[in-house]
């Protein structure tokens, strides 16, 4: 087993030994739940509208676990000073995060896979293609791990679980924000902002059953640019 | 093995460690012995990888520490002074992972757990969850992981602080055993706890070493630093010249503290003081007071030997321990 398998083990057992990682995911569900049932319930409307309105309240619900599964991650380590264990052992910096960031990945994609059951019963009672919630969880996966690599930066520069979180819901929120920016600005500009944006610009297609490779590409940069900075904190730290 | 060369470490202004070097030869057994601050724990921290030094070099088998810390890694086994413990894992499992992460896997790693278990009698709570275990179980676990991959040197830091007097006699015997397979460094604020078990002991005092040796040799070395104090009725050439006649005393310094009353503090080779108190009276001069003071190190020295078991509180300036009786 490589280093990264080893750390993402541990930390994998982390979150199933513990009650965190079940309160996080029982938590997201009744939340996912229950959006679902206002939307669904609320009148006549186009299954196809359902699904993107489920699609997009997952989305929401999918980054605030991927927040709350990441904060622990470097934060708790440093508090209960097992990072040292970590450092002084012949592992390098970047498969510490990489570790540690895929076991947070593979509890969030359980999560979204559990949920697979309401867009289900769109499907049994309405008129959706398979497509469409195929693209839609590749868009939830694709969001769950650009999330999560910002909430593991966060928690690699924290002190306290608590900052981590902070940070963490700080840098989502500027990547949020880019679209709300790039309505109040002039064209060009407009344009590179909106770019950035984490929700309206990259995961709408995937909500409307629309795969593109600039969207998959924008995640996958998003999450490998957090986690090289997140390996770039830990290589300072180590030396600290 | 390693060879510490002039090595400093500031935090921004403050001064951790100063101009320290120093050499550990391969097997050996060395304790650190310092008050709290005197800069053990972050020696230990540099020869460990876990700090950059300001300037200077350290090589562990030739390595330098800062270009080649992975290398140095593999060759290392770290105790914190808190021991780095998920409570959540049994010590099993804690094991398991310590050792992988040190490259062990198979059988190799089922060996090796199975020896450093009997080797910290362990086998008892070896199903347990740590965050089950009593602290002298959780220190022996932290040894544990230090071990493990056999590493060739072993870096304990404060591994008996907290611990009670019988689970400082096992741990005592725990390090004996590991003696000769490990070169070994602690560090410790404990003399006592220390002497038995160690060939060598570098005590610091603020970020510097001040002396080292074995016990006996430390002490030795200390009460020659030791003056003597006079308090003499006459004038300050005549003291100087009934000194001059003691061949023990290797320094005089005469001050007047009012009209023919002289304050000298001397340096002397022994405690010669029948041979300085003749020659004082012998001169004519009048001996008004006469007693040693040992100089700051050695209060600092004697402290650390005394305080087996208590916690420590920062020396006292003002009333060195070791001063011996006044002498009319």
């Amino acid at each position: 087993m490589s280093n990264i398998g080893i750390i993402a083990r541990r930390e994998l057992a982390g979150y199933f030994r513990t009650p965190s990682g079940y309160l996080i995911a029982a938590a997201t569900l009744l939340v996912q739940g229950l959006l679902f049932n206002t939307r669904a319930l609320g009148g006549t409307k186009l299954s196809s509208d359902v699904l993107i309105d489920f699609l997009r309240d997952s989305s929401g619900t999918t980054t605030v676990a991927a927040v709350l599964l990441t904060m622990r991650l470097f934060a708790e380590e440093r508090q209960s000073g097992t990072l040292v264990l970590l450092f002084t052992s012949p592992v390098r910096e970047g498969q510490i995060v990489v570790g540690k960031f895929l076991s947070a990945f593979v509890v969030l994609s359980l999560l979204i896979v559990a949920s697979v059951y309401l867009p289900a019963l769109i499907f049994v009672n309405g008129k959706v293609s398979l497509g469409h919630i195929a693209a839609g969880y590749l868009g939830l996966l694709l969001v769950g791990a650009a999330t999560l690599s910002l909430g593991v930066l966060g928690s690699a520069l924290a002190r306290t679980q608590l900052m981590a979180g902070v940070l963490a819901a700080v840098f989502i929120f500027i990547f949020f924000l880019a679209w709300a920016l790039a309505h109040v600005v002039e064209p060009p500009l407009r344009d590179v902002i909106a770019a950035f944006s984490l929700y309206e610009q990259h995961f709408f297609p995937f909500m409307r059953g629309l795969i593109q490779l600039s969207d998959i590409v924008y995640y996958c940069s998003l999450t490998y640019l957090a986690l090289l900075a997140s390996t770039r904190v830990i290589q300072s730290q180590r030396w600290q | 093995m390693i060879v510490v060369d002039n090595v400093s470490k500031y935090y921004g202004a403050h001064r951790a460690v100063a101009e320290l070097s120093f050499e550990i030869r391969q097997g050996e057994c060395v304790g650190f012995l310092g008050l709290n601050g005197a800069g053990k724990s972050t020696t230990l921290r540099l020869l460990s990888c876990l700090l950059l030094p300001t300037s200077g070099r350290i090589t562990v088998r030739g390595l330098d520490v800062v270009s080649s810390p992975h290398e140095i890694r593999k060759l290392i086994g770290y105790l914190p002074d808190t021991p780095p413990l998920y409570p959540e894992m049994t010590v099993s499992e804690y094991l398991d992972f310590a050792g992988r992460l040190r490259g062990l896997r198979g059988a190799q790693l089922s060996a090796r757990k199975q020896r450093v278990v009997e080797l910290c009698s362990l086998q008892q709570v070896e199903r347990s969850p740590i965050g089950q275990l009593s602290h002298g179980y959780r220190q022996r676990v932290g040894i544990a992981q230090a071990i493990i991959h056999g590493p060739a040197l072993l870096v304990l830091d404060e591994p008996i602080q907290g611990l009670d007097p019988v689970q400082i006699v096992e741990m005592r015997k725990m390090i004996g055993a590991l003696r000769g397979e490990h070169t070994i460094l602690l560090s410790t604020h404990i003399l006592t706890e220390i002497e038995a078990t160690c060939d060598r002991i570098l005590m610091m005092h603020q970020g510097k070493i001040a002396a080292q040796g074995t016990e006996e040799e430390l002490a030795a070395r200390l009460r020659a630093h030791r003056s003597l104090v006079l308090e003499v009725h006459g004038a300050a050439d005549a003291l100087r010249a009934a000194l001059a006649g003691v061949p023990e005393v290797r320094d005089a310094r005469i001050e007047a503290r009012g009209p023919e009353h002289l304050h000298a503090v001397l340096r002397v080779d022994d405690i010669a003081r029948e041979k300085v108190s003749r020659a004082v009276v012998n001169a004519g001069l009048g001996l008004l007071a006469m007693h040693t003071e040992s100089s700051g190190l050695e209060a600092v020295f004697l402290q650390l030997s005394q305080n087996a078991g208590r916690s420590l509180a920062p020396p006292q300036p003002a009333a060195p321990p070791a001063a011996l009786g006044v002498q009319p």
